[in-house]
């Protein structure tokens, strides 16, 4: 049942994406600059971008297993668009962070993600993020050949290390972060080849 | 010459705002109030006109707060007071769900009349408050107070109430009654947040809070029933909510229905939930982080965007320790946090 898209087509799909991506960003700042978030903008911008990331780079997770499993290869070239998107609402969620609700305080910053393992946890993934968005341009990406998928493999290390930050963020609500593990999980479980074939290269040393 | 000294707990004078345009505002809106609630009154009937399905639409009565005559503040207080409406719309109370806005979105059809608030315990004179005795039984005053929530934002609250000191008068604690035991209406039919653990964050309800009777006799200890002037709305804890502005937001125990005095400490919802994060005394402490957070400083919510600059440090009993540090002379508040 491959589904072929037609080469022209592409760009106006991409079009789509940029702006199911950009427009809710764009919004939310225009909300949290006029004062219409409700009772704390700050919280809810914070929220948002990483409830917003964490959602991305589980959706840029779900590609090659779709694309594989029901032979939609064309899904593959919106992988690192997503991909990009994913670390730039990482970035907001950081800067977020450091703007608004730290508010400049580098001292406090650093302090709370060296001191918060929740954020150390949270500040690993976004150093991570940033490391493969970097290595996303093409050329870089040709230059690094094999070494290239293994730095993007990290991925999943990342995608793990942001939904502990967020299980570990909350007061007492976890039944969304669980829901989050088990999204992670089966994400996971789409790849079981492979991590088998890791842990039995692992072992056999 | 007039010397002015000025008490820690009390603000600068360049962080002072309108305050003459606050009571301004609030005449206005006493004299707007029965407006106010005439036309929530006559909306269903034009609702009608675009009811194509008649009844089954009809909206269930919104809540309405009444006017309250009270004993003003009489100007002590110099702190940029939060909007009204960021007070009646961001708020913990996890019974009406877990997310701010969702108390104020999941609670508007909560009754609240009839009420009884029990007093019991170890009192000579066990009591029973209803509806209406929460605003008759005492002479309502009103309290401008700083509000810090353990997530480290604050608010300041132009509160309407009476001193809780009154009530255990009243009571007549016998020589046992150490602690007073708070507890929360327990209505899941009310309550979405204590049908639903997603909704209701896991906690094990009623909410349950405490205090050392010496804490509750403490003359800043308030039983609030109202603010900005109206009685409370349903998200920030009405008919009748307890107020301890030197501790952490989650003492302050909404919806009251039990007081009982006690001789144990008693248990606390908080407390119970996560003992290495919250404690009994959760006295507002600069020095003492939260395991996951720092304690330092604080958010001051008012008005502007993101971009309001509103960082402030915190300070020991949120400010009010002139009144209320000599409670815990010669204990440990790293032990006792």
């Amino acid at each position: 049942m491959a589904i072929t898209v037609s080469q022209k087509s592409i760009p106006y799909l991409k079009a789509l994406v940029h702006l199911a991506a950009l427009y809710p960003l764009l919004n939310l700042y225009y909300g949290a600059v006029t004062d219409q978030l409700g009772g704390d903008p700050v919280e809810a911008v914070i929220h948002f971008t990483g409830i917003g990331a964490l959602n991305l780079v589980l959706i840029s997770l779900l590609i090659s297993p779709l694309a594989k499993r029901f032979k939609l290869s064309f899904l593959m070239r919106f992988r690192r668009m997503i991909g990009l998107y994913a670390f730039t609402y990482g970035l907001c969620h950081m800067l977020n962070f450091l703007f608004f609700e730290v508010q400049f305080d580098v001292r406090l910053f650093i302090q709370e993600v060296f001191e918060r393992p929740y954020i150390t946890v949270g500040m690993s993934a976004f150093l991570l993020l940033i490391a493969l968005a970097v290595t996303s341009i093409t050329k870089l990406r040709r230059k690094m050949k094999g070494r290239w998928q293994t730095l993007h493999n990290f991925t999943y290390l990342i995608a793990l290390l942001a939904v502990i930050h967020f299980y570990w963020s909350v007061k007492s609500e976890i039944i969304e972060p669980l829901i989050y593990f088990a999204m992670y999980a089966a994400l996971m479980g789409f790849r079981y080849k492979k991590l088998r074939g890791w842990k039995d290269k692992l072992f056999s040393r | 010459m007039i010397i002015k000294t000025t008490s820690v707990s009390e603000c600068k004078e360049h962080t002072i705002t309108d305050e003459n345009v606050y009571h301004q505002r609030r005449e206005l809106i006493k004299k707007m109030g029965f407006l106010g609630a005439a036309s929530l009154l006559s909306s269903p009937a034009s609702a009608g006109i675009l009811d194509i399905f008649g009844e089954e639409k009809t909206p269930e009565a919104l809540f309405t707060q009444n006017n309250l005559s009270y004993a003003a503040e009489k100007g002590g207080f110099a702190e940029e007071l939060t909007p009204e409406a960021k007070i009646t719309s961001h708020n913990n109370f996890y019974e009406f769900g877990v997310e701010k806005q969702q108390p104020a979105a999941l609670s508007q059809s909560f009754k609240v009349d009839p009420w009884q608030l029990k007093i019991s315990g170890e009192v000579e004179n066990p009591l029973t408050l209803g509806y209406d005795d929460l605003y008759s039984s005492f002479d309502l005053e009103e309290r401008i107070y700083r509000l810090r929530c353990v997530e480290a934002w604050s608010m300041v609250v132009p509160w309407i109430g009476f001193s809780l000191a009154e009530l255990v008068k009243k009571a007549k604690p016998t020589s046992r009654a150490k602690y007073l035991a708070f507890e929360t209406l327990y209505d899941p039919v009310q309550m979405p947040g204590q049908r639903s653990r997603r909704l209701g964050g896991g906690i094990d309800y009623p909410y349950v809070e405490g205090l050392r009777i010496d804490e509750a006799m403490n003359p800043l200890a308030l039983m609030s029933v109202g603010l900005y002037g109206k009685t409370l709305p349903p998200q920030n804890g009405a008919p009748i909510r307890l107020v301890v502005p030197w501790k952490y937001g989650f003492k302050s125990i909404k919806s009251v229905v039990g007081i009982k005095f006690v001789e144990k400490k008693p248990p606390t919802t908080w407390n119970l939930l996560a003992a290495n994060e919250y404690g009994f005394y959760a006295n507002v402490n600069p020095a003492v982080d939260h395991p996951r957070w720092s304690q330092a400083s604080e958010r001051r919510i008012t008005t502007g965007g993101i971009f309001a600059q509103n960082r402030i440090p915190t300070l020991p009993f949120n400010g009010y320790g002139e009144q209320v540090a000599d409670l815990y002379s010669g204990m440990n508040l790293r032990k006792y946090y």
